[in-house]
């Protein structure tokens, strides 16, 4: 760092930087494959644009358009990169100097031409960078960690601190998953039609895994990290201005958006988790359920447009409509969402969302009708070490007055939730079942 | 978190004289990369105060008070509100926004549920006490 200015001011053009990075790294990402096609290359070579950005703005004070500068220089390093690769690759095949000349030369006019044809105003190289670095080539775990990256521009440490995992993991992980994609030959672009359904979901699941790790943190003491929720939600809102006749798009968004809107309500003020139905509605985000519910409309425009039923995202959307549609718990249309759940069963043929079905079914006509439906889920092999699955049927039993068989089941369940939070929550609901007549009410709705 | 930038009154505002084509384009430009950016929550344009009023509480009394105001550089023509990651980022996207003229635009912090911290809890958990026993008497159905 050069030593011009006081540090107050270095500081201040630092912050600088990282804000506009922050705002311009995908894009010089995108517009940097665009012309090296090869994510890892580009991320390292915008990398160097911002290195060059920290070392000339404290000298030379920030420029007007930072943008436009970070977008300038990341340019020419892609040019020398492309440079280099030309006169390598001409070395390695023996041409003559003659020929070796004009290889470079026409690689830079070429590379020149590229630049000036394809400014990227409308976003493609956005969408494309998405695709990619979402690709299903790569892990769910590789292609979270990846798009934080590159898409959302955090540094290996945050992502390590959202996911409470080594930084040495993710950075290693984000290693590997530019590997992969380069040895499978990913090429950078918006997939064709008829792969589009399968790809989409693929980057949907992505964003919908990241809000998730925010909004019912899988480990650790915390019960929600709110900035994982916020930066999912804002990847779901560029996503569906880039894709704006999706409806699983814009289901996802109104999905998040819903969910994220009772968020300050389900904390209580000893950091515990509050369940749906407890819930002080007035501390729901109106401006968020707004956005959500208008997201949903739009998700069911475009889905009857194109004489498609709802897919799972546009689905929970409208169940979650539901809840925050209703004034308070007990004027919640339940039937409404038992049909709701019948239809996301069909399309998911989840025993998750079977077992979410049933707690609708309970609330919408009463827990020995759905008692049953819970116990046909014991043996799923995929809710075996699901605590979610004894909690409802304890709550289910709790409800029915068998107060020694609902203790076991919310001693079971504890024992299995990694979050601590949870885990005291589920506890303490095993002793009141105890001593008896101490039911507190339905327990699987966050 | 979330900033609301207030754009404040000028004399052409308060006349009611509409922006002119050029700063009306450069304006929607804007607010389209801002919505690109998933930044945007919520924004509007505000009447000029000349269709506004106040109501002045003293006690029991309250007079309402019609428009137009006078202090046009206190008075609010409009609003956005953003979600962003830092301070810094808002600023950032602020100095992109096509103002000139001397115009100064404010930036403000929205509270959000934990910046009230244990002031808050008391009340709350009374609240959240009353909901949970109405829950576990419809319950026992």
């Amino acid at each position: 760092m050069p030593p011009s200015a006081g540090a107050g001011a270095d500081d201040e053009v630092r912050a600088t930087v990282c804000a506009v990075w922050r705002i311009e790294s995908a894009r010089l990402i995108g517009a940097l494959t665009r012309r090296v096609r090869d994510l890892g290359v580009a991320e390292q070579l915008a990398q160097d644009a911002l290195v060059a950005a920290l070392e000339h703005w404290p000298r030379e004070g920030v420029p007007d358009n930072p943008a436009a500068w970070l977008m300038a220089t990341a340019r020419n390093l892609a040019l020398d990169h492309l440079r280099r690769q030309q006169v390598r690759a001409a070395q390695e095949s023996a041409l003559s100097h003659a020929l070796d000349l004009r290889h470079a030369i026409a690689a830079q006019a070429q590379a020149q031409a590229v630049d000036d044809a394809l400014d990227d105003t409308v976003g493609d190289d956005l969408l494309r960078l998405i695709f990619t670095a979402c690709h299903p080539v790569l892990s769910a775990q590789a292609r979270v960690a990846l798009a934080l990256r590159v898409l959302g521009g955090l540094g290996t440490d945050e992502i390590a601190r959202s996911f409470l995992v080594p930084e040495a993991t993710i950075a290693q992980r984000i290693v590997r998953a530019k590997r992969s994609l380069a040895e499978a030959r990913v090429p950078f672009e918006v997939p064709p039609a008829g792969e589009l359904p399968q790809r989409l979901g693929a980057v949907l699941e992505v964003i919908y895994l990241v809000f998730n790790e925010g909004y019912a943190a899988t480990s650790g003491g915390d019960w929600m990290r709110p900035a994982l929720c916020e930066e999912a939600m804002r990847l779901g809102r560029v996503l569906a201005r880039l894709m704006p006749y999706e409806p699983e798009v814009h289901g996802l968004v109104a999905l998040m958006e819903l969910q994220a809107s009772r968020n300050a309500a389900r904390v209580g003020p000893g950091g515990e988790p509050v369940l749906l139905l407890a819930q002080v509605r007035s501390r729901w985000d109106r401006l968020l359920i707004g956005r959500g519910l208008a997201a949903l409309a739009n998700a069911e425009k475009l889905a009857a447009g194109r004489g498609q039923a709802l897919g799972p995202y546009a689905l929970q959307a409208a169940i979650a409509a539901c809840h925050a549609r209703a004034a308070d718990a007990s004027a919640t249309d339940w039937p409404r969402i038992v049909a709701l759940y019948d239809a996301l069963v069909e399309v998911t043929g989840s025993p998750v969302v079977e077992l979410n079905r049933a707690v609708a079914v309970s609330m919408a006509f009463g827990a020995s009708t759905a008692l049953p439906l819970v116990e046909a889920l014991a043996d799923e092999p995929a809710l075996r070490h699901y605590h979610l699955l004894p909690a409802v049927r304890a709550d289910l039993l709790a409800r029915l007055g068998r107060l020694d068989e609902a203790a076991a089941e919310f001693e079971r369940a504890a024992a299995l939730t990694r979050n601590e939070r949870e885990r005291q929550v589920l506890a303490a609901r095993a002793h009141q079942c105890r001593p008896p007549g101490a039911d507190r009410g339905p327990a699987a709705l966050h | 978190m979330r900033f609301m930038v207030i754009v404040k009154a000028s004399g052409e505002s308060e006349a009611g004289v509409m922006p002119d084509e050029a700063m009306l384009a450069a304006m929607g430009k804007y607010n389209e990369e801002l919505a690109n950016a998933g930044v945007m929550l919520a924004g509007e344009g505000l009447h000029p105060t000349s269709r506004g009023v106040r109501v002045r509480f003293d006690g029991k009394q309250r007079t309402v008070i019609d428009g137009p105001f006078a202090e046009t550089k206190e008075l609010i023509a409009g609003f956005w509100l953003w979600q962003v990651r830092s301070r810094d980022e808002a600023i950032e996207w602020l100095k992109r926004a096509p103002f000139d003229g001397g115009t100064e635009i404010e930036l403000r912090q929205v509270f959000e549920a934990e910046d009230f911290g244990a002031e808050f809890t008391p009340e709350l958990r009374e609240q959240e006490r009353r909901i949970a026993d109405k829950i576990t008497a419809a319950g026992k159905r």
